[in-house]
């Protein structure tokens, strides 16, 4: 197992090399003249020239490339013009906020998610299964900011329960921040529950139906252990994989739930990036956000490897 | 002519005719789709969501963007407009009507575009393996690290709004899904003792890619490709709603629902009826993705 963790650090760095790279030929490639923007149009030509000068926009491509990877690699991304202030410590200075609405969306979506799957399941052809499911499978297939919509629309315009946007803050007590919260988890959570839920069923589906389980019933044991802890056990490779896979696209709907509802996180800096063609902006964040996915994949499969033995990559099928 | 006469033989051929064409019958893919329901249902709801879609200009009631400024506004139901109007007094459904005509050419000609490519990158990869296979693979692996919609709307401030552009950006975006799906089967055919025998007559890699490979790796292509048409409406939508995908006048699904936020507390009738549209319309295909899965597949049941 350790070979085939060590294997997929390994291959994590080209991938990190590959994203890296690729952010700097998509910034490049953003139309526009940094200087022009940091200076405004009515600049003087002597002082876009300085400027670019500077910049190091006139060195050639290549040059400006190694100097971009040896900043990149000191964690240095470069100056925000619309901000006015390092790329870095903006980023970081918004991160909790996104990963506070993010992660409590993620952890509400597993534990609702994942036992109405196994629910399911457990009942299959059942009404409450049917129920269920078709409302898992209306919750994939609903765009995120419809639901933050009609969300802020019902709680807030019509019975004027819950705060539509912002932040909460501390000194007005506890509840200004819980109720700034809610709908923008209630609108993060339900992608990823729907998800959940329908992978955990089918997953102990296919665990229910194996002759292991059949034969530990058949032997007496309790049904709450056998499903929770051997059937559960067995189907939760294929969840985690799905988990992974919503932490890593949960940033996709912070940027259109963020977006809604004014929340001052990553998803709304990344938007004010582009819409201001804040070039160092665009490259530190579009750079931070993959660096991240990449981690947190390398992180999900290691803990697929350490729960599910059987797996090597690129091996396929040995034991 | 006796043999008709006679019950007993004359039954056994008939019989066993008609339990072949059953059995055929029972075969058949189509067959198996229209006896899953809910395949049914996603079915008609794609059929009639594309329908409207080619027939817009016969089945549109007013000009999609004919102003009508004293007309703005209009709540659903009030006379001529069943859907409202918007904030130029434009007729909601027309806009809807032609919305969909956008909104399902930039879906599917995105994934189009992103199917062709990653198809053959994943089929290269997989057949020729090696170093190739682990450069274009770790390329693919990158590309995914980028969210979705953030790379979409990376490449639409390159290209530039419109929506071409969208269906190019959706297609780039989709690359790699693509690819590593076909990558996956190649694998899995590769070594079946049909493209062994292929291989030992002599036939050309390219052969063997296109006349046996591909052709079996089309059932996951197609699954896939039905679920992230799905998947692509969204993307437009969204898009369209960070106002970086189809420009207004031009109707897509997206920026009418975009229109429908900045009125949200007055006119909430178009933010929710346009988002209910694509909300239908991505359940259908869905429905048709489930559905086809399970045909395919009868292993993997939802």
């Amino acid at each position: 197992m350790a070979k085939t963790i060590l294997k997929r650090v390994l291959q994590a760095i080209p991938v990190l090399f590959v994203v890296i790279t690729a952010t700097f030929i998509l910034t490049r490639m953003v139309p526009g003249d940094p200087a022009i923007t940091m200076l405004g149009p009515q600049a003087s030509p002597d002082a876009v020239a300085e400027l670019r000068e500077q910049l190091g926009l006139n060195e050639p491509m290549w040059k400006q490339y190694i100097d971009y990877l040896l900043g990149v690699l000191q964690g240095d991304f470069g100056w925000s013009t619309s901000y006015n202030g390092d790329v870095m410590p903006l980023i970081l200075s918004r991160l909790p906020a996104t990963l506070s609405i993010t992660m409590t969306g993620l952890i509400i979506a597993a534990l609702v998610g994942i036992p109405i799957g196994v629910e399911s399941a457990l009942h299959q052809n059942s009404i409450l299964d049917y129920v269920f499911m078709v409302v898992a499978l209306v919750g994939v297939s609903m765009p995120i900011f419809w639901l933050g919509l009609m969300l802020v629309l019902t709680f807030s315009v019509n019975l004027g329960l819950l705060p539509a946007m912002g932040m909460g803050t501390f000194s007005n007590g506890v509840w200004d921040v819980v109720s700034h919260m809610i709908l923008p988890v209630f609108c993060l959570a339900t992608i990823p529950a729907a998800t959940l839920a329908r992978i955990s069923r089918s997953s102990m589906l296919d665990t229910i139906g194996t002759d292991y389980i059949k034969s530990l019933r058949s032997r007496g044991i309790k049904e709450t252990l056998v499903i929770w802890k051997h059937a559960f056990k067995n189907a939760l490779p294929p969840i985690v994989t799905v988990l992974g896979l919503q932490i890593a696209s949960a940033f996709t709907g912070a940027i259109l739930t963020e977006t809604i509802f004014s929340w001052p996180g990553l998803g709304t800096l990344i938007v004010n990036a582009v819409n201001g063609r804040d070039y160092s902006l665009i490259q530190g964040t579009v750079l931070f956000t993959a660096v991240v996915f990449v981690v947190i994949n390398l992180v999900v499969d290691i803990i697929y490897a350490v729960i599910n033995p059987r797996v090597s990559y690129e091996g396929g099928g040995q034991n | 002519m006796a043999a008709t006469e006679n019950k007993g033989s004359a039954l056994g051929v008939e019989a066993q005719l008609e339990m072949v064409r059953r059995e055929r019958k029972a075969n058949n893919a189509w067959h198996k789709l229209s006896r899953n329901k809910m395949a049914v249902v996603g079915l008609v709801i794609v059929v009639v969501m594309v329908l409207m879609a080619v027939f817009a200009n016969q089945l549109s009631p007013y000009d999609p963007n004919a102003i009508d400024m004293t007309n703005a506004y209009a709540a659903p139901g009030s006379e001529g407009h069943i859907f409202g109007t918007d904030n130029y007094g434009r007729d909601l459904l027309s806009r809807i009507i032609f919305g969909a005509r956008i909104s399902i050419f930039v879906a599917v000609g995105g994934t189009l575009v992103g199917a062709f490519i990653g198809v053959l990158v994943g089929l290269v990869a997989g057949f020729f393996g090696g170093l190739l296979d682990s450069i274009i693979m770790r390329v693919m692996d990158g590309m995914m690290s980028f969210p979705f919609v953030l790379l979409a709307l990376i490449l639409m401030t390159i290209l530039g709004q419109g929506a071409i552009n969208v269906v190019i950006a959706l297609g780039i975006g989709n690359i790699p899904y693509f690819a590593r799906v076909v990558r996956g089967q190649v694998h899995i055919v590769k070594n079946e003792e049909y493209c062994n025998a292929e291989r030992v007559l002599g036939a050309s890699p390219v052969r063997i890619l296109f006349t046996h490979i591909l052709p079996n790796a089309m059932s996951p292509i197609i699954v896939y490709f039905t679920l992230n048409v799905a998947s692509a409406i969204i993307s437009e939508a969204a898009l369209s709603f960070l106002g970086m995908g189809i420009t207004p006048p031009t109707a897509s699904w997206g920026n009418i629902l975009s229109g429908g936020r900045t009125c949200l507390r007055t006119s909430p009738h178009i933010a929710t009826i346009s988002g209910i549209f694509i909300l239908i319309t991505v359940l259908g295909f869905n429905l048709l993705g489930d559905g086809i899965r399970d045909v395919f597949d009868p292993k993997q049941k939802q």
